[in-house]
């Protein structure tokens, strides 16, 4: 695998480039979600994506995954113009959607009997991808989990199956939809450490979709501010804090003022939004 | 009252109903002085088995095939039915009127159509016991494969499944509680084709022992014919709970874990 050389002053590759993107639902005189939103995320890179509620967030995941069609400009990812569904991602979100019929084990190794070529050496090589899983599940504290199922599993439990199954088939590129949003603070906090700690043993590229401001930088290289509907890309920050990141470090001043000054931003596209609303009424 | 003896009642209530019911249907028939041609006793009811039971078991063993040939047929055409509509927004729009329209005809109807195609005999009776049974298995496997969450989708279409891995892995697994749930309807329905059609055109089964029972006033051999319908259709409700359960286990903890903490 490439390695991720950002730190050493060369310019990454750029992975995923979105470029005057649009996206309008429901024909010529539909909703406009997206308009005009160009970011491009490097190789190796873990971007986050924050903004009010509404303003196309998950939108912009179905797009850079090629579940949807954009309506204007050009998404690329790992150089390819993205023109159908990618068959190279691994995807998580709120909800852990996992396979309520399956154990952990089963439920993490869903991508294996998928994704080529592993769906055709899945039995032959069952062992090894099996022993593949259980080391993917303790890395995230599952072990000794394999054999639950989920409805077993605490919802923090559930969450870090999930981001198993995402990962288990090393997809270039890792997709996030507010992961953890369904979780308590100290849950939340606990698995922005596992997720660090997945990333930097294999830097693969992640875009995170998130509205937690602590998380976005906490976790990311990259932040991407969105305005409201339709969503912009407002404000980009270069998070240069030192890794691994801790919840304790959350509590430096460096780091507080990143998450303000976000604050802040999102504060007035909220504010320009409602007079924008209140303008149109009158 | 502890766990443990909760857990014996609930096993005997059934027995304990039924047991109360035709004591009950004793008592009235005998106080009331109740004439047998209008409502036998169970007793009365218990003695013309005896008396014909060779007939009727070799009767009832009739209904049941005819039945489970009517059944099966109906889960394989449901099931296809089921998986296109659910699987299909053009075929759901398509089929889903006609289905509705099919399904809202009375059976009774049909059945002299079917004599005039099938002849008498077990064919109509299968016909019938499909026609009755296929709708609603069709309609819950449809609605099982819709209940696949929009994001597991997503997941999926990610790594490259196709509509067939999607089917396979999420959908038909996700639907079989469905399944299960329509086949318990439909056996009973099945039954209810079966007796219909030999009641309308056959030589054969329950329904024609019924038939001729009522035209020479054998009351109580009709209420004898009943009785094994309803024993029959019980019968195969247990055998498919027992497979429900051990199949979609994973589907019903949630109706377990109170009953096991009650007491």
């Amino acid at each position: 695998m490439q390695d991720a050389a950002g730190g050493l002053g060369a310019a990454p590759a750029k992975f995923v480039e979105m470029d005057r993107v649009a996206l309008r639902y429901g024909g010529p005189d539909g909703t406009l979600a997206l308009d005009g939103t160009t970011l491009s995320v490097a190789h190796g890179e873990f971007a986050a994506v924050v903004g009010p509620s509404g303003c196309g967030k998950s939108s912009l995941m179905k797009l850079v995954t090629g579940l949807m069609p954009c309506t204007g400009g050009s998404i690329r990812v790992a150089g390819a113009d993205v023109d159908g569904p990618l068959k190279i991602v691994g995807m998580a979100f709120q909800n852990p959607t996992l396979l309520p019929w399956r154990n952990t084990l089963l439920n993490t190794m869903l991508p294996l009997e998928i994704v080529r070529p592993h769906r055709h050496r899945l039995r032959q090589f069952k062992d090894k991808y099996i022993a593949q899983a259980k080391e993917l599940l303790a890395a995230v504290g599952l072990a000794g989990f394999e054999d639950k199922q989920p409805w077993m599993l605490s919802g923090g439990m559930q969450q870090r199956a999930s981001l198993c199954r995402a990962l288990i088939h090393d997809p270039q590129l890792l997709m996030l939809d507010e992961p953890f949003g369904a979780l308590d603070a100290f849950t939340r906090e606990e698995l922005w450490g596992v997720l660090q700690k997945l990333w930097l043993d294999r830097k693969f590229t992640c875009v995170l979709v998130t509205h937690d401001l602590r998380e976005a930088a906490y976790l990311a290289d990259v932040i991407f501010v969105m305005s409201a509907r339709p969503g912009r890309i407002v404000a980009t920050h270069r998070v240069g804090l030192p890794r691994p990141r801790t919840v304790e470090s959350t509590f430096d001043k460096p780091f507080i003022d990143l998450v303000h000054a976000i604050r802040t931003e999102i504060s007035r596209v909220r504010d320009e939004a409602g007079l924008a609303a209140r303008a149109k009424a009158v | 009252m502890t766990s443990l003896n909760w857990r014996r009642l609930n096993v005997a209530m059934p027995w304990l109903v039924i047991i109360g019911l035709l004591v009950v249907w004793q008592a009235i028939v005998d106080l009331f002085g109740i004439a047998a041609f209008v409502l036998p006793a169970p007793t009365a009811v218990w003695a013309a088995f005896l008396e014909y039971r060779d007939a009727i078991l070799h009767n009832a063993l009739f209904t049941l095939k005819n039945t489970m040939f009517g059944f099966a047929l109906g889960i394989v055409v449901g099931v296809i039915l089921g998986v296109l509509i659910g699987s299909f927004r053009l075929v759901y729009s398509g089929l889903y009127p006609l289905l509705i329209g099919v399904n809202s005809v009375p059976k009774a109807a049909v059945v002299p159509i079917l004599v005039l195609w099938l002849g008498i005999g077990t064919a109509p009776a299968i016909a019938t016991a499909f026609l009755l049974c296929f709708f609603p298995i069709a309609v819950n496997v449809a609605t099982g494969l819709a209940t696949v969450e929009p994001e597991l989708e997503d997941v999926l279409r990610s790594l490259g499944a196709s509509k067939l891995d999607i089917l396979r892995k999420v959908g038909l697994p996700r639907s079989m509680p469905y399944f299960f749930a329509s086949l318990k309807v439909a056996i009973t329905l099945a039954f209810v084709g079966t007796v219909i059609s030999e009641t309308l055109a056959s030589n054969d089964g329950i329904g024609y022992l019924m038939l001729q029972a009522s035209s020479q006033f054998r009351v109580p051999l009709m209420f004898a014919g009943l009785g094994v319908i309803a024993i029959m259709g019980i019968a195969t409700y247990v055998v498919f709970a027992l497979l429900e359960a051990r199949l979609t286990g994973w589907a019903t903890r949630r109706q377990d874990a109170p009953l096991a903490s009650g007491g």
